[in-house]
């Protein structure tokens, strides 16, 4: 059934856990580092292996991200709080318990606005805690890579033990058929408030930031039904497509008479539907108890309060101040947060292009090539700095728009940077009087003819001559320049 | 000279520092020790020769120094011992040799102490009376038909016969006291907090602690002093300084100290001999000064079996990763077992019954519909016993009773009886949910067998033990093990 | 008195990871049986009274580590006691149950 015919007949509840792995330069409770990428278990040791014998020591810079994150979602903080152990097993998990939060999570209770389709949605937070990673495993013998099928799996521990902030929006209800759209615009804003923080890199593609999409449907008036949670959900794109599979499955389902199933379920990319996975009626019991190894958490009420009023500008502020100093619209600065691109834009801002030409840019060429790219916009490999460089080289004309364009695709080509690529494919705008002088008396030489007629008073007919120009410097020629030296030559003026 | 083995931890480090004889010497002489007897005894899972050695000869050349320098030393084999073998009793460690040292066993090593080998335990030190080790028992000294006291009878066992003047054990509800108690020597539980559990392999975190053991209070004390002090890396680790033990150790007198006698720890369910020499004990420390009274601590009854809750529970989880992935046993991978199977059939044949019956208890205990009733009760019985401790220490400085209910049982008399072999921990417990520091002192003999008297104190009072302690042995010098068997 | 099954020792043995023969099974419910019949009595004393619990023995809090990077250990060493390793990587049999 159609998305929006399924949203007219029934009401969406939608719920979204996100975790954040934290860009903290050591994990969450030993000193082995976090850098992405490294040699499979180099960064590892007695504590994040979970050897017998080893203990973990929080880290501070982790407790307070997770505050300053819970303080910017404006929640309560605690006062007192514990970490707890959450019991079950798996192979990526050295000791077989998660060391995370339970009943007593370090923020509670908070809110984030968002825009959607020109009105403000409150997204409410129910909590917001602190929690480790897992290493990672590989299956290996199967067909896709994934454990189905697989023969045996190999199992990596460096990213085990990197600490990563659960934040649990409350039920969101009353969406009607703009559920997908909130659930990405809350996604979006999130990260944007995030990277705001500047506690995590929030990558959905690496993994930095994670996102399960909770759905559940129920006819008007009627209790809320059973709902399902839909996991590897890696990009924003997909935040919008799982809740609208969902949408759509479970309203057939409930159309036909059926059930739904508590179940999590598995989102994949390439056909934009979910498939069942672990069947979550026996909730697993997790056998929660207190930490013993950790003391109890107290943030200094002074302290929280000192880190509130260092928070930064939130997001909407910051588009708000955007939108008047650089007179960019509403719908300009929302459209830009919706493409990713916002930080982006600013940042060439502040690398000094004019705020219209870096928003072309970006939600133009830049966009497209991305999305031919099947990357977001901020994994491009083309930094800020490069794209105001481009604009620079346009705006002084060392560049035409059509050169412009050549020379971003080579960067992203990894050619190097805009002024090596100018160089190596030989890019200039040829404006040499005397280059250009040379080839203006050589096209008129070869159309003489056309040169005649310019001569004669069709002062239009020089078109053809700078065309020739043109063409026998590649594009590359000063096209306003070639004009001029066309009709001095030929002795007659415009 | 008396024979170097006999000699103690304070006249072996004198006798070095002095010139009068050598690290190695020393080292050489109880290795011959332990390969003389210990073939009756069976204190050691493994003896590090090489290391020993190479460790006297650093503290011959000068290069490690101390008040505990050249002596040897039993080291329990929950701690971890960088590249030797530490199997914490259990086959699911068998050959494990661990990457890292203990925090403990780091700093026996900076202080020159000559570490022989590893001793025997419980396995897991879930026991009182190392019979649950899958490497056989550890036989007492005294009568070697008799267990050595558990979870650490191995390090007793090694004071007790000689095999090295120091040991470390660890204790959860008396894994210390109580085979000290059982073979005539000196066991401390510190404060907890007080040694870092860094190295520790966990049995119940907010329970266990390692503490010195040694034949006299003095080298209990010195060991003491060089194990203790804060770890960054353990977060439930004091940051205090050490409480003054070796200078209490060295102090002989008891006026002006208040000794409470714990009523709930005295009377039925301890043997008759065991409370002859308690009363005995008690009469002599107020001879040497002490005032003495009797104390109400209404809910140590209720220690054991909130014990018997929170350490299973704690266990439950700590021995979760012993999971046949990244170290230890790995059985049933034939190619066509999925990992669950691997692992489930791994713990089975790796875990002994007593941590299997422990770990299904504990999952239990915190399973979802039952953890209000059990462990989250238990949780609050610590509460009312620690308002017991403090309520006390508002009438006494110290609170006495005898280390446990009965003297050395013979093997195998309480292996069918769980909650039998749970009672010798009945006047233990009360000290570690808690978390204050308590100690066993030998107390004599009842039918030629050793009894233990033993002493709580405030937290961070560890001191107040060694001055009981100082005091007693002073005035009454522990028997000696008869050793009929060596011959 | 609690009265443990023979099915509900099976249910906690899965959740433990332990396989267990149907005799272990059975004595460990009449052991269990009688141990949490043991135990059950201090619910005596904590119903009557309302008591926090307390779940650390010493009072200590906010103990943290800066964020800084430390030595890791060198992979051999990781890998050191592993059953089996691969390509740097711990191995391990197939898995069954879907990542949590």
């Amino acid at each position: 059934m159609p998305y929006e015919t399924a949203l007219a007949e029934f009401e969406a509840v939608i719920g979204l856990e996100t975790h954040v792995e934290l860009g903290t330069a050591s994990k969450m409770f030993c000193g082995c580092a976090t850098t992405f990428g490294a040699e499979p278990n180099t960064q590892t040791c007695p504590v994040c292996l979970g050897l017998p014998g080893a203990l973990p020591v929080a880290n501070a810079t982790a407790i307070e991200s997770t505050i300053r994150i819970g303080l910017a979602l404006h929640c309560d903080i605690a006062t007192w709080c514990r970490f707890a152990r959450k019991n079950y097993f798996y192979p990526d998990m050295p000791k077989n318990f998660q060391t995370s939060q339970y009943d007593e999570p370090l923020c509670t209770d908070g809110w984030l606005d968002v825009q959607v389709e020109g009105e403000t949605v409150r997204v409410p937070i129910e909590r917001v805690h602190l929690e480790e990673d897992t290493g990672k495993t590989l299956h290996v013998g199967g067909l896709t890579g994934r454990i189905h099928g697989a023969s045996h799996s190999l199992v990596d521990y460096n990213r085990a033990g990197i600490p990563l902030v659960e934040i649990v929006t409350k039920p969101i209800v009353g969406t009607g058929a703009k559920a997908a759209v909130v659930a990405k615009a809350y996604v979006a804003e999130l990260r944007d408030l995030l990277r705001g923080l500047g506690v995590s890199d929030v990558r959905m593609e690496q993994g930095s930031l994670r996102c399960d999409v909770n759905t559940s449907l129920a006819r008007p008036g009627e209790p809320w039904g059973t709902r399902t949670e839909t996991k590897n959900v890696n990009s924003l794109r997909s935040v919008e497509r799982a809740v609208r599979s969902e949408v759509e499955r479970q309203a057939e389902v409930l159309r036909g008479g059926g059930r739904i199933v508590q179940e999590t379920r598995h989102f994949h990319e390439d056909t934009g539907t979910t498939t069942s996975g672990r069947s979550k009626e026996e909730a697993t019991d997790y056998r929660y108890f207190p930490e013993p190894d950790l003391v109890p958490i107290a943030p200094d009420p002074a302290w929280v309060a000192e880190l509130k009023a260092a928070l930064p500008e939130p997001p909407s502020a910051r588009r708000a101040r955007l939108t008047a100093e650089l007179g960019l619209s509403e719908l300009d600065s929302q459209a830009m947060v919706n493409a990713g691109v916002l930080d982006l834009v600013l940042a060439t801002v502040a690398e000094g292009a004019p705020a219209a030409e870096a928003r072309n840019w970006w939600l133009g060429h830049l966009a497209q090539q991305a999305n031919s790219a099947g990357v977001s916009p901020d994994e491009l490999a083309v930094a800020p700095a490069q794209v105001a460089r481009v604009v620079a080289l346009v705006a002084e004309g060392s560049l035409t728009a059509t050169m412009a364009k050549q020379v971003v695709d080579g960067v992203l080509a990894g050619e190097g940077g805009p002024d090596e690529v100018v160089a190596a494919r030989g890019l200039a705008v040829v404006s040499d009087e005397g280059a250009l002088t040379t080839a203006v008396d050589e096209a008129i030489a070869a159309n003489a003819d056309v040169a005649q007629k310019v001569r004669d008073g069709k002062v239009a007919a020089a078109g053809a001559l700078v065309g020739a120009v043109m063409k026998a410097t590649r594009g590359q020629a000063d096209a306003a320049a070639v004009r001029r030296i066309v009709l001095e030559r030929l002795g007659v003026s415009e | 000279m008396t024979e170097l083995t006999r000699m103690t931890a304070a006249e072996l480090a004198g006798a070095i520092r002095e010139k009068q004889v050598s690290a190695v010497e020393v080292a050489q002489a109880h290795l011959e020790r332990v390969e003389q007897v210990d073939g009756r005894v069976h204190a050691f899972l493994h003896v590090d020769e090489e290391g020993a050695l190479e460790q006297a000869r650093r503290v011959d050349a000068g290069e490690l120094t101390g008040p505990l320098a050249g002596v040897p030393l039993a080291l329990k084999d929950v701690l971890t011992q960088q590249d030797v073998p530490t199997t914490c009793g259990s086959k699911i460690l068998e050959g494990w040799r661990p990457p890292y040292d203990a925090t403990v066993t780091e700093r026996l090593k900076a202080a020159g102490v000559v570490i022989l080998g590893k001793t025997n335990m419980d396995e897991f030190a879930m026991g009182s009376s190392t019979e649950h080790s899958a490497y056989g028992p550890t036989c007492n000294p005294w009568d070697l038909s008799r267990i050595p006291g558990g979870s650490g009878g191995g390090s007793s066992a090694a004071l007790a016969s000689y095999q090295a003047p120091l040991a470390i054990g660890t204790d959860t509800g008396g894994s210390i006291r109580q085979p000290a108690a059982v073979t005539g020597t000196v066991g401390v539980k510190p404060t907890y907090g007080g040694v870092s559990r860094y190295g520790l392999v966990a049995f119940s975190s907010s329970l266990d602690q390692a503490g010195p053991c040694a034949r006299t209070v003095l080298d209990a004390a010195l060991l003491h002093a060089v194990i203790a002090g804060h770890d960054p890396r353990d977060s439930t680790s004091i940051d205090a300084a050490v409480p003054p033990v070796v200078e209490a150790a060295q102090t002989r007198d008891l006026a002006g100290l208040r000794v409470g006698v714990v009523r709930e720890l005295t009377g039925e369910g301890y043997e008759p001999g065991v409370q002859a020499r308690f009363d005995e004990t008690v009469q002599l420390l107020q001879e040497l000064g002490a005032t003495v009274s009797e104390v109400s601590c209404p809910h140590f009854g209720y220690a054991l079996p909130a014990y018997y809750l929170i350490a299973p529970s704690e266990a439950s989880s700590n021995l979760a990763r012993f999971d046949a992935v990244r170290y230890g046993l790995r059985v049933g991978d034939d190619g066509e077992r999925s990992l669950e199977e691997v692992m489930a059939l791994t713990r089975a044949v790796g875990f002994g019954p007593e941590v299997k019956r422990r770990i299904v208890l504990g999952t239990y205990a915190l399973s979802s519909g039952y953890y209000d009733a059990y462990y989250g009760q238990a949780q609050k019985v610590r509460t009312l016993i620690s308002r017991d401790f403090q309520q006390a220490w508002m009438s006494v400085d110290v609170l006495v009773s005898p280390t446990c209910p009965t003297v050395a049982f013979p093997l195998g008399a309480k292996l069918e009886d769980p909650l039998a072999m749970y009672r010798q921990d009945v006047a233990s417990i009360p000290a570690n949910l808690y978390g204050g520091p308590a100690a066993s002192f030998p107390a004599g003999l009842s039918d030629g067998l050793p009894v233990g008297l033993q002493v709580m104190a405030p937290t961070l009072r560890d001191d107040l033990l060694y001055r009981v302690g100082a005091a007693l042995e002073a005035a009454r010098p522990a028997p000696a093990p008869p050793l009929d068997w060596e011959s | 008195m609690p009265e443990i099954t023979r099915e509900e020792v099976a249910h906690l043995a899965r959740l433990a990871r332990l396989a267990l023969e149907d005799e272990e099974l059975d004595r460990l419910a009449g052991q269990l049986d009688v141990i949490l019949g043991a135990v059950a009595q201090i619910k005596e004393v904590t119903d009557a009274a309302d008591v926090p619990p307390t779940s650390h023995a010493v009072p200590l809090q906010n103990v943290f580590r800066p964020d800084v990077v430390t030595a890791s250990l060198p992979r051999e060493r990781a890998l050191s006691g592993a059953p089996e390793a691969e390509e740097g990587r711990f191995r391990v049999p197939r898995i069954l149950d879907d990542e949590a």
